[in-house]
Formats: structure tokens, sequence, C-alpha cells
């Protein structure tokens, strides 16, 4: 059902990756991306393997989730893989049948591509289990704070942010709900044509974006009752702090990804 | 004669999860036609996921449920056919209101019967009128009604649909006095003008005891007892055990026993109350 | 004793050409009260209780807060920090997705010291008994939990007064006695004034006054045993009273002569067992 989604979840936990500053994890995590996708070779896709395996390994997060959390992109990863495996012609063909031939340096690339997708969703995935969204949110604006000057309104979009995250749950399970009352009205969820399907949303499309509207009102004014008057002036409760762990473990990726860069350079 | 049986039913949610909860357990139930039924039991006592397994809507873990004596099950296709034939009104029905009409939103239950625009048209004329929404209301949005109007537009969705089997998850939740009391006797005339079956889902004690004629109570996944509601109320200190409350003419007429006074076990509405206590008073002679 | 919150000859409308949601209602609330409203849907409660901390002005009419008239701009957070508000569905008054943060919110608005605000959100979260699910998502809570992260919520700001609109409407009897205990304790222990509008006449036979409105008007304004014993006035705007008072009124139209005061079963049970020893 749509309430087994776990991408993006967080679970609380108390490791040193739980306990990091989220704005050094999301500088982290970018320069991890950066590591992976400017990686041209194994020995450099392995620095990046090690990297996460270590990450993971400070983090207590169960590997059992990492494997939870690939089930989504396979659709994906299976068609570049497909696509990898047809479209590139070059090298030595392992395997031919009339016009299609698959090459040693397609199944290299395509394993390259695979490992090197699933270590991304790994590590980024890491963010997001260990660290609240709430903190996330709060790194994102105090990361973007800067940007305030060109009179971007980095706390209300981050106000935004908060309330999107603290109402899907509540939709999804609205959602859930309406479905079960129009399908009591002997509404036809799987009807087969696509025709039919748009129609079989549009009792639970309106119904749910009435309740939305409703809920932003009464969520407004309840938001005018505790003082709200938008980012200025506002104080946070949790202040984000940086320790020796932020800066170890940022001194630790500048390291792999100069690493990476060597190798590159070097192959 | 029975129309609803259950047969050893059991549901588990999140199954193989750590958040494994047995929702309902060894449910074995035979509901008789006409009746008039109340469910009461504690948030997560698993009334709600009973009742959706009466239209279908979930499948049960293990066990059958026999509508009319027949498996509703065995025939994965008919299913639809089953809600139908059991219209169940969810909590906060006005939420699932959408149609730009109310005419049209309560036509839609008929219209994914099949039913022909003829009787379509009869039947939502005859549920408006039973509901009391007067027919110059049929043409406005739904969206422009009052809250307690809007519960009536839902609620007559799937009255419209005229099943056997009528099922109310709490429908007076968040009304003022007068609205609870406005659908509770909706329900009541609807029951009798059909004489369908009606199981009404409620927390508050006194509604179903003013409407219930028997009463269905569930705690911890299971049944607790099911029995008329006299013989249920009766039972009171037991019912209080388990975190449920009871009306409050019980509690005082318990009192009236506990200090020594001979009068009746089963007394749970103030009409009856009133009966019980000029009776007694003329048996003691203190009324001429 | 000056009044904590008075209304004086309020009139509201939502806009000029509309009729009037209340019409020349006068009230007061005095510091450490515990009032009841009650009155059919549609009587104007919910708007009284919006312009008890200028969430609406007045259209006619004026209502002070501790001295302060709502319409004065710049006083109105200071306002908003004195009467807080707690609303009838919980899930659409919680902003944050974890507890503590969410009680946090009202002081991050008006710029608190973050160790203050730490302070106060724990202090806050014991006070409803909600420490130790401090760091729970909202979702996770029950209807009686979400309903006291709420309270919560507004007695982080220390208001002198909360304002309750159905705070018990959505939530099953379990969660309703949480809450309302909760209030009770507020009101008792910490001094906070406490209107509470509800539907729910035994909520209402708890309090110490209770206000019945009607068309806009306060119709009483008197004790729970007073009110109650007006058992036609109280149908006749589509109300209720206790089981106990109904019956005491069906008995005394049978010609018994049973004080018609009695709200609780306690009282009706004595009543009953005099009458009937």
């Amino acid at each position: 059902m749509i309430k087994d989604i776990t991408l993006g979840q967080y679970f609380p936990g108390n490791s040193v990756v739980h306990r990091m500053d989220a704005r050094f994890k999301l500088v982290i995590t970018m320069l991890f991306i950066v590591m992976l996708f400017i990686g041209s070779n194994t020995i450099a896709l392995e620095v990046g393997f090690v990297f996460t395996a270590m990450a993971y390994l400070c983090s207590s997060i169960p590997v059992k989730l990492i494997a939870k959390s690939m089930k989504p992109i396979l659709p994906i990863l299976a068609l570049t893989t497909i696509l990898n495996l047809f479209m590139i012609t070059s090298g030595m063909p392992l395997f031919q049948w009339k016009f299609i031939a698959i090459t040693d340096e397609a199944v290299e690339t395509s394993v390259f591509m695979i490992v090197r997708i699933l270590l991304l969703i790994a590590g980024t995935s890491l963010l997001t289990y260990t660290t609240s969204p709430v903190a996330l949110t709060d790194a994102i604006e105090r990361l973007l704070s800067p940007l305030k000057r060109f009179k971007l309104p980095v706390s209300e979009l981050a106000m935004m942010m908060t309330i999107a995250l603290r109402f899907i749950p509540t939709l999804i399970e609205e959602t859930d709900k309406i479905m079960s009352a129009q399908k009591a009205r002997g509404a036809d969820m799987d009807g087969g044509k696509l025709k039919d399907k748009v129609k079989a949303v549009i009792p639970i499309i309106i119904p749910l974006f009435v309740s939305a509207v409703r809920r932003a009102g009464e969520l407004a004014t309840a938001m005018e009752c505790r003082c709200y008057r938008g980012g200025e002036g506002r104080t946070r409760m949790r202040q984000l702090k940086s320790g020796a762990a932020d800066y170890v473990s940022l001194a630790i990726t500048v390291f792999f990804l100069a690493a990476v860069i060597f190798i590159n350079a070097i192959d | 004669m029975t129309i609803l049986k259950t047969e050893n039913l059991n549901y588990v949610y999140s199954q193989g999860t750590p958040f494994e909860k047995t929702a309902v357990r060894n449910v074995n139930l035979e509901i008789e036609k006409g009746e008039f039924v109340g469910i009461i039991g504690h948030t997560g006592s698993g009334k709600s996921t009973l009742i959706q397994h009466f239209n279908g809507l979930l499948r049960p873990f293990s066990g059958k449920i026999y509508l009319d004596g027949k498996d509703i099950w065995a025939d994965k296709s008919q299913i639809r056919q089953v809600r139908f034939r059991v219209g169940l009104v969810f909590q906060y029905p006005e939420y699932q209101i959408f149609e730009e009409t109310v005419y049209r939103d309560i036509a839609f239950g008929p219209k994914n019967m099949g039913l022909s625009e003829q009787e379509t048209d009869r039947r939502v004329r005859a549920t408006a009128e039973r509901v009391g929404i007067p027919s110059d209301m049929l043409e406005k949005s739904p969206f422009e009604l009052s809250g307690g109007e809007k519960r009536r537009v839902a609620i007559a969705g799937v009255m419209a649909m005229e099943p056997e089997i009528l099922i109310l998850d709490e429908p007076t939740a968040g009304l003022d006095p007068k609205g609870r009391e406005l659908i509770l006797n909706q329900i009541k005339e609807y029951h009798k003008t059909m004489g369908c079956t009606v199981l009404l889902v409620s927390h508050s004690m006194e509604d179903v005891a003013r409407y219930a004629s028997k009463l269905l109570v569930m705690n911890r996944a299971e049944v607790f007892c099911f029995d008329s509601t006299a013989e249920v109320f009766r039972r009171s200190a037991e019912i209080e055990k388990i975190g449920l409350s009871v009306p409050q003419i019980i509690r005082v007429f318990n009192i009236l026993r506990e200090k020594g006074i001979d009068i009746a076990d089963d007394v749970y509405t103030v009409k009856y109350a009133k009966e019980k206590i000029l009776e007694y008073m003329k048996s003691g002679g203190k009324l001429q | 004793m000056e009044a904590f919150a008075k209304a004086e000859k309020l009139d509201f409308r939502y806009s000029d050409d509309d009729r009037l949601v209340l019409s020349g209602l006068d009230i007061s609330f005095e510091e450490g009260e515990f009032t009841a409203v009650l009155g059919h849907n549609g009587c104007g409660k919910s708007t009284l209780a919006k312009h008890m901390n200028a969430i609406l002005l007045p259209s006619g009419g004026a209502v002070y807060i501790d001295g302060i008239d709502t319409k004065d701009e710049d006083k109105i957070f200071d306002i908003r920090q004195k009467v807080g508000m707690v609303f009838q569905n919980p899930d659409n008054q919680i902003v944050a997705s974890i507890v503590e943060e969410d009680v946090a919110f009202a002081l991050e608005n008006l710029g608190v010291e973050p160790s203050e605000i730490r302070r106060r959100v724990d202090e806050a979260l014991k006070a409803v008994n909600m420490y130790e699910y401090r760091n729970h998502a909202p979702h996770q809570l029950s209807g009686g939990q979400k309903q006291r992260v709420a309270i919560a919520g507004i007695i982080a700001m220390r208001p002198k007064c909360i304002v309750m609109d159905e705070p018990t409407a959505m939530l099953d009897p379990v969660g309703r006695k949480e809450v309302m205990a909760t209030v009770k304790r507020l009101n008792e222990e910490y001094g906070i004034t406490i209107i509470l509008i509800t539907h729910y006449m035994e909520e209402a036979a708890k309090c110490r006054r209770v206000i019945v409105m009607d068309k806009g008007k306060i119709l009483l304004d008197d004790t729970p045993s007073e009110v109650f014993s007006q058992v036609e006035l109280m149908k006749s705007v589509g109300l209720d009273v206790p089981q106990v008072t109904e019956l005491v009124y069906e008995l005394n139209k049978s010609g018994l002569k049973l004080d018609t005061h009695i709200i609780t079963e306690e009282e009706c049970a004595d009543a009953l067992i005099e009458l009937l020893s």
C-alpha cells in the first residue's frame, strides 16, 4: 500500500552520524555525489564504495533497510542496464544474435552504472535515514541564508517545506480513507481502460483537494494564534552545533574526493 | 433469518513486520435480518476493521463471511455486488463528497450499480426526502452546505443504493446535539421504512441505548459480548471494567440497587427509567 | 476586580451586507475562571472565540483583553500571547513533524532565546504529560495525545487564558477524558482562565459557569445547575441536558416535586433514594 513508502524516511538513533550537524551531512552528501560522478574507473568506484560502507558502519542503520530503499528504483535500474547492454557496441562481442550484440565493454559499463546508482541511492538515503526532516529543513534554511540578501524568502520556503513534510502522512492516510469510502459506494478503482482509470481518479482527487484547502485554512488560523509573522525576528529552539566529528568527517570526505580525482588523473 | 454471518474471522495488519497487529480475532457472529445493532468498543478494539469486512473492503486473513448464506469471497469478481448490498458509511462521510450538485453526489452510488436513469432518479429523490434534504437543495453545490447538511447528503449517497444492510461508523461525530438527533432519527426512519438491517458504530452509549435493540461490544480485537441491549447493560460492571462507559441512567440505577432499593436492573433509557420509578412508587403505595 | 477579558456591545458581520453573527453581545471573564460555552452550530460561539485573541476584530463595540483593546494593532502579539486558542481538529494545528519542535513554534515566532525555548518547551510538555513523546511524529499519536500537544504549544507561550473551540469533538471517550483532565489541571494548578466551547453537556456540567448562546447573543449565563434546570429552554435552542436532569424533569411532569437543579448521578441517586425508600 501507499503507506509502505520508506524512501526518505527517518529512523531515529543515537549514532555518530545521527548526531552530526545536518549542514555538514548535507555538504558531505553533495561532495559524495560529486565523488561518484567524477569517478570514471573501477578503482574510483571502489573508493566510493569504501566511503559508503564506512558511513553505514558509523550509522548503525541495518543493511536490510538499504535493500528496502533500493526497491522503488529497480525498474529504472533495469531500464538503464538494458539500454547500456544493447546500445554500447564497442569492444569484444560476447554474444551475438542477428543484429543484437552484447560486448564486454557493454557488460562492464552496465555493471559500473548499476554499482554507481546503487551507491548513490545508498549514500543519499543515509542522509534522510539519519537526519530528521526538521533538521534537514533547518540545514537547508541555514545553508541558503546568505541568499536572503538577494530577497529570496529563505525562511518562508523552509516553513513551507516543514509544513509539507508534516502533512504528507496525514494526506496519505486521508487518501486511503477516501479511496475506501468511494469503493464502498461502488466506485471501480481497477477499471480497465485508461479513460475509466482517469474517471475513477476524480472522486478521490476532488475530496482530497477540498480537504487540503480546508486544512490549510485551519492551519493558517492556528499559526496566527501562535504569533506567526513570517521569518523576521524568528529564533530557533534547535541550534545546529558543529563539533569535532563534523570537521573530521568533512576532512575525510575531502580526502576521499581528492583520492578519486587523483585516481582519475593517473588513469 | 440470518442475513450476515461470520465464521472464525481473523485479520492481521502489517503481517511479518515489527508492527504486526491482530485487529480482529476469531469473530463468530450471526446478525438477523431487520435488526438494529449498536457496535461499541474503544478506538483500536477492532470495530472499524470488522465492519470493513462486512462489505468486502477488507479480505479476511482467515475465516469466512456469509451474506444471505453465500460466502462473499466465493467469487472475487462479484465483490462489488456485495458492496451494493452492504452499504458502509465511513466516519466524517462529508469528506468524500465530490460532485458539482447534491443530486449528482447522491446519484454516484446508484449510477455505479448500473441502474437506469429513471430508477436512479427515483432513488435519489426518495432518499433525499427520507433524510430531510429539500428538493431545491438538490441542485445546489454540496460545498455550500453547512456541516450537518453535508453529512446528511453523504449518508443519503449510501442510502440511495438501498442496501439490505446499512453500516454507519460514528455518523454523529463532531455534530451538535440537534444535528446528532436529526441524523439518528433519519437512520431509524430508514431502518423502519426499508426494513433493512442497521449496524451503528458509536462512542455514545446514550445513542446506542436509545436506538439499538442489540449490542455488539468489541474489546482487544475480540467480541466481548453480543446480546440484547438490556442484557448487555445488565453487565454494566464488566463493561466499565474494560474501560467503556455506560449511560448515566444505568449508573444511577446501580446506585439505587446498591442502596437496597429493589428496582429493575435492565433500565438504560430515560423513558424506561421514568416508567420504572413511577411503577415502583405505585407498588410501594407512595403515589395515590 | 477588573475582568480579564471583556466584550462590550460586540457586533460582528463577515462583510457589510451580511447578517450579524454577533449582535450587541456583552460578556466578561474573570481571571482563573472555568467557563463552558454552549450553543448549536452557527450560534456564533466560534466567532466569539476568535474575537478573544484578535483573529477577528469587532464590526461594532469592542473587546478588551487585560485592558488592551483588540483593535490596537501594535499590541496584537501581546494579546495572542495572553490568550491562546485550541481548535477542534488536532491535525490541523500541529505545524512541525516532531512534537517538541511544534511546541516550540510559538516561542520561535516570538523570538525567545533558544535556551529559554528549550526550558519552556520541556515545562509545557510535562504540564500536559506528553514529555516522553517529545521526539515522536504527530501521526504516531492518538487524537487525545495530539490535542494535548496542541495545548502544550499554547501553554509554552505562558498565556493567562486558553480559549478552546470544541477541543474534544473529534476524540474518542478516552481522548476526551485525557484532554478534560489536562484542561482542569491547567486551570486549578496554573490558574489559567479556561473558556471551553463544547457540545458535550457532561463536560459543561463540570464547569463552574455555563454560557448559552443563541443567534449571536448570550441567552443564559449562570452555574451549570441553574442552566440545565431550564430543560425546555435548552431543548428549544437545540441543546441537550444531562440524562439525570432530563429524568428529573420527566418525573416532575408526572407530578413529582424533585429538585430541578440535579445535574450529577450522585445528586439524582440521593434524591431518588429519598423518594423511594
